[in-house]
């Protein structure tokens, strides 16, 4: 061993040091750094900078005027302790979230896997009907129309005549409606850029694997959905999750458009909408990052747990 | 004279699709074609309801907009309420023509910005390896995890400070930094075979130029996709409070406005709606085979 380290020149440790120096990195990549600058300084100023200024400002009492002031726990406290309608907010944006996630996370993938089976302009077809309400805007206050609280309005209209019930139903004025109407909404509008990474997923899957199973004894479309298609797919069921999750985190345009800002008894009030009244009306902005800070590590957790339990899908 | 040519077609004779599923793929049972079929006729129905609603809307004279029983279709088609929304935005204050220019100078600047630097950027992030590489994509990653909603306080603060506050660009310079369109080019950049850009490099081409002449005009699905998915993200913005005054704020603004007219105003609001859901809907469309492309190289890895 000795005798072996011996060998190696000076000169040669040097060089090794050089190229493991950062400096010596720094310089040699240069061209990928200049590269990288023009997004990551925007990146900076727009994403990164603002998550650390929300989570500075969620310690501070701070109305945009003044000079922010250093006030610590507080805002947290008032609003885990006294602010009973963040409660009710959390309370509507994890019921959004632990049904309308999971929910439309399968729809996504059983609605895939479906138009996969169908060819050429159909399957287009196919993909433009369920993807375009994701996509088609604030058009979504067409369901405005459905859920009129007259007679006017094609829901009540549609169960009057069918004698279901004897008079209309106010569904956006009525506490306890409003979240589940919100749902079916927000379900409708789900299907997006999760749902054709699932499309695009399917058609990447090797048909051959499909052939291999059915020697080994796969029978129907369900073992072979579970056991080959799945697992094949992996990285699209991650990515899926993320845009599912993050999405049915930040429900507030709807239940805003939809049943009002703030609704009958909060009972469509979500974290964001709740964040919305104090950044953008009261002006309580240390308050309101706050909201937003919790809101984030909501957010970022849940995906990070998702991520952790789907790696473990077909293994 | 031109040479007949005899086709024998007498081998490929016809099948019912519904034997052809059975010839063509593996297990797959007819009972369970009928059930998962009858499900996605049924949610199709489900999803395409509403959108069917809107079109129809918009083509409902004022009598039957307020009719009761309410109808889902159409019985006297007219194209009155365009021509009332002509009408409202002839006589608005600003002049219509410059919220039609706002949007597109908005939309314009804040895709091409978009796909250039984030394109720049995924082309290192893919293809050459530094010091931070992953520590950068894996911030991108996580920025796609939550939603710009919560980042809108602070946000609009960095704005004011860069003095673009009340500017187009306080729109158009967040936009460049979507997370998702660097990660979307990231991954496909990454499935281009290094030789391509070995062989450029030989020749004595620069980054830069590999990059401009080599890279990008093989990633056009990829930024074609940024464009329409940026187009969808800013399509909606009404410029709120980024934008306050009245010249500036883009097409969106004004359509809500006449939106919230009420129910003098129905008809118009149909076609609003109608333009609103329309316009993305139709770039989709026009992409959505390169889109779909993108798609296949959006998983997750790691």
């Amino acid at each position: 061993m000795a005798t072996k380290r011996k060998i190696i020149s000076e000169d040669a440790i040097d060089i090794a040091k050089k190229q493991g120096s950062l400096r010596y990195q720094l310089s040699k990549n240069k061209i990928s750094y200049v590269m990288l600058a023009p997004y990551f300084i925007l990146f900076f100023f727009f994403t990164i900078l603002p998550v650390f200024m929300s989570i500075v400002f969620s310690f501070t009492d701070f109305n945009v005027l003044e000079m922010p002031e250093f006030v610590g726990w507080k805002n947290y406290i008032r609003l885990l302790l006294e602010d009973d309608i963040f409660m009710v907010s959390l309370k509507n944006t994890l019921l959004f979230a632990v049904i309308t996630g999971p929910i439309s996370y399968i729809l996504c993938l059983l609605f895939a896997w479906i138009i996969n089976e169908f060819k050429g302009k159909l399957r287009a077809f196919l993909t433009l009907i369920f993807y375009a309400p994701s996509i088609s805007g604030n058009a979504y206050v067409v369901w405005n129309l459905i859920l009129t609280g007259d007679r006017y309005g094609y829901l009540n209209g549609l169960l009057l005549k069918y004698e279901f019930i004897n008079e209309a139903i106010l569904w956006m004025k009525t506490a306890k409606y409003v979240l589940p109407v919100l749902i079916v909404v927000q379900l409708w509008l789900s299907l997006g850029t999760g749902f054709l990474a699932f499309i695009a997923g399917l058609q990447t899957v090797d048909k051959s694997l499909y052939e291999a199973a059915a020697i080994d004894g796969v029978k129907n479309r369900w073992q072979e959905l579970w056991f080959v298609t799945l697992p094949a797919m992996k990285p699209q069921l991650m990515f899926g999750a993320v845009m599912q999750i993050t999405q049915s985190f930040a429900v507030a345009d709807i239940s805003i458009n939809l049943a009002g800002n703030p609704s009958v008894n909060y009972a469509g009030a979500t974290v964001v909408t709740h964040l919305l009244d104090y950044g953008s009306t009261r002006f309580e902005m240390g308050y309101a990052s706050a909201i937003a800070t919790i809101l984030f590590l909501l957010m970022v957790g849940t995906n990070k747990l998702v991520q952790r339990m789907l790696r473990r899908v077909g293994e | 004279m031109r040479k007949k040519v005899i086709v024998d077609y007498s081998d490929r004779k016809w099948v019912p699709f519904w034997k052809r599923a059975k010839q063509t793929k593996l297990n797959r049972s007819k009972a369970g074609n009928g059930l998962l079929f009858g499900v996605m006729f049924i949610c199709g129905i489900f999803m395409a309801l509403p959108l069917i609603m809107i079109v129809n809307n918009t083509l409902k004279p004022l009598d039957e907009l307020f009719q009761y029983p309410p109808k889902i279709f159409v019985r006297n088609p007219t194209l009155e309420n365009f021509t009332d929304l002509f009408v409202l935005m002839s006589d608005s204050w600003v002049p219509f023509s410059r919220y039609i220019i706002n949007t597109i100078i908005i939309t314009v600047g804040g895709i091409i910005g978009h796909v250039l630097v984030a394109s720049l950027a995924a082309y290192p992030i893919a293809k050459h390896k530094f010091p931070g590489r992953n520590l950068l994509f894996s911030m991108v990653v996580l920025s796609m995890m939550f939603s710009w909603t919560v980042t809108q306080i602070p946000q609009y603060l960095v704005i004011s400070w860069l003095k673009i506050n009340n500017n187009y660009l306080a729109l158009i310079l967040p936009a460049w930094s979507f997370g998702m369109g660097l990660y979307l080019m990231k991954q496909f950049m990454e499935q281009l075979p290094d030789s391509l850009m070995e062989s450029a490099k030989i020749d004595g081409a620069g980054e830069f130029r590999v990059f401009w002449t080599i890279v990008m005009p093989n990633v056009k699905p990829a930024w074609l996709t940024l464009a329409i998915f940026q187009f969808q993200q800013m399509w909606g913005n009404t410029g709120g409070a980024f934008l306050r005054d009245e010249e500036l704020k883009p097409l969106q603004y004004s359509l809500q406005q006449i939106v919230q007219g009420g129910a003098v105003r129905a008809g118009a609001g149909a076609a609003v709606t109608f333009v609103i859901a329309a316009v993305p809907i139709t770039f989709f469309l026009i992409a959505q085979s390169n889109i779909m492309e993108t798609m296949t190289t959006s998983g997750m890895k790691e």
